[in-house]
């Protein structure tokens, strides 16, 4: 008679008999389950993501700043004061005309009385009459060729023809956006190699631990005559794994909460606050080179965590000795 | 090719577990060790795979001084052995055919240059039918010639075998016997500690008994 053999017993066996061990592949030497895999994925992952948020709030930041920069340095103002006796229209014009005739100069325009009313109504209020207001004039130098273009010469002619007349080339500001900018991209730099080292260390505690989980496959493999490099490539060879699903799942993450943040800011366009921010950083959107250094963080995570677990594991066998 | 000189060694600050072995293993000779338990065969036969370092003494594998040996240099001269374990060391998460194929992948191999004397050596030492089977559900037997298997695989020219018959009925025992016998005749010289007098009964061979640390050997 032929004995029923009850289904938890036959997945059981099952699980404890390979098919075909031959034809589907080898056993990995080093076993997957004997590793705290799952942490150290979600701790890479973890890691990824803020290295790469970082990365791409820097690279909106530093985008904006040298779209401030160019913006800036793309122009310079005359600004003509007005003096007891002196018409301030007519200095306006022979200041337009000066510029005007500088190499590297496009245009040169006076800002209106109206275009003037409009950008000080803000503060004054419509309808002012600025006639009766010590206003003083501005004219907009637009600059194309910035290397023929000298502001110094410029500001001499200026300060030397027209009378009240003084050039503001930005510098102060361009400096100080600069100095800004520059801030924050060391400040992001810094904080990505904090994230970096917190995960070579969680690599080297994991691999550690993977490599006490696994004392007496190294000692077979040892007496089977395995060199140290081979026990570390065994190693490394699964932290590189955890390592790219880390990284991808951290990367794709850090991309995904861009998005989302991009998509909550044009959302809210229109209000004071959102308006205020694109004027400050533009269109809340990723810059490619963006998308291109994520990637390469992912790559880079992977890498760093597979050499680290190789040259963790063979420190460590050296120590053996 | 294998050489003790007054080898001495201590745990610790402990007393000697073996104390003043002075002796040779030939190429292409057959010997067993035997002693009570406890005596220090097994430690013996670490200091043999290179598992451990002498207190004192010299100790020289295929023609090198052991004290002077760079860790870089064990794995060639380990490969040189084959070590047959009393705890067998089979790994659980590898099949018997990827337990016994181990020092054929160590080598980085092609697994298709080494499937087929694989296959054979399962077959002969019987395990032919159990190859896909992981070593929990391998009888103490089936592990004992899995781990036979293992340190045969490559053709070792010295071959260690702590208790390698413990686990196995008499008639699996002569069987083995006859495969370490058959090794030897093709030119690895085999070393085997046992308690078994039935099985040393069986062959006229050199006989190194180990008692209290101190070694005797009958030739």
């Amino acid at each position: 008679m032929k004995m029923a053999v009850p289904k938890r017993t036959r997945i059981a066996i099952k699980a404890k008999v390979r098919p075909n061990s031959e034809a589907d592949g080898a056993s990995p030497i080093v076993p997957p389950q004997a590793i705290a895999g799952r942490t150290l994925v979600l701790v890479i992952a973890i890691m990824t993501f803020l290295a790469g948020f970082t990365i791409a709030v820097v690279s909106v930041i530093d985008r904006a700043a040298n779209a401030w920069a160019s913006d800036i340095g793309r122009e310079v103002t005359i600004e003509v004061r007005p003096l007891d006796g002196v018409a301030i229209s007519g200095e306006v014009e022979k200041a337009v005309a000066l510029a005007q005739e500088f190499p590297g100069v496009g245009s040169a325009h006076g800002l209106s009385d109206a275009e003037t009313q409009r950008l000080l109504e803000p503060w004054l209020g419509p309808g002012t009459d600025l006639s009766a207001l010590p206003v003083p004039r501005l004219v907009v130098v637009s600059i194309d060729d910035a290397t023929a273009f000298d502001a110094k010469a410029l500001a001499d002619a200026v300060s030397r023809q027209i009378r009240g007349g003084s050039v503001d080339d930005h510098a102060l500001w361009i400096d100080r956006l600069s100095a800004m900018a520059s801030s924050m991209v060391f400040a992001g730099i810094g904080l990505m190699m904090l994230m970096l080292v917190a995960l070579v260390l969680s690599v080297v505690f994991a691999t550690r631990a993977a490599m006490a989980g696994n004392r007496d496959v190294i000692e077979v493999l040892h007496f089977c005559g395995a060199e140290d490099r081979f026990i570390a490539g065994q190693f490394q060879r699964r932290f590189l794994l955890f390592g790219v699903e880390g990284g991808a799942i951290g990367g794709a993450l850090a991309l995904l909460a861009m998005a989302i943040t991009a998509w909550v800011i044009g959302g809210s366009t229109g209000r004071p606050g959102a308006d205020q921010l694109e004027a400050l950083f533009g269109r809340f959107e990723l810059p490619g080179t963006a998308y291109g250094l994520v990637l390469a963080l992912v790559v880079a995570v992977a890498l760093l965590t597979a050499l680290t677990s190789r040259l963790a594991v063979q420190r460590s066998l050296s120590a053996l000795d | 090719m294998i050489r003790f000189e007054n080898v001495g060694l201590r745990y610790g600050t402990g007393r000697e577990v073996l104390s003043d072995l002075t002796f040779s293993i030939a190429p292409h000779s057959f010997q067993f060790l035997t002693g009570p338990s406890g005596a220090g065969k097994t430690t013996l036969i670490r200091l043999l795979f290179l598992n451990l370092k002498p207190t004192r003494g010299l100790i020289s594998i295929f023609g090198k001084d052991t004290a002077l040996l760079r860790r870089a240099d064990m794995p060639a001269l380990r490969r040189r052995i084959g070590v047959v374990f009393q705890d067998f060391r089979l790994l659980d998460h590898l099949t018997t055919y990827e337990n016994v194929a181990l020092p054929y992948r160590v080598l980085g191999k092609d697994e298709a240059s080494y499937r087929a004397d694989v296959a054979d050596l399962l077959d002969w030492v019987g395990l032919g039918d159990r190859k896909h089977v992981y070593p929990p559900v391998l009888s103490g037997g089936e592990k004992q010639r899995a781990a036979i298997a293992r340190a045969l695989i490559t053709k070792p020219e010295f071959l260690l075998a702590d208790e390698p018959t413990g686990n196995v009925d008499p008639p699996l025992a002569r069987r083995l016997l006859r495969l370490f016998l058959e090794l030897n005749r093709l030119g690895t010289a085999v070393l085997i500690a046992t308690h078994d007098i039935g099985l040393m009964d069986q062959l006229d061979v050199r006989r190194m008994v180990i008692e209290g640390g101190h070694l005797e050997i009958y030739e």
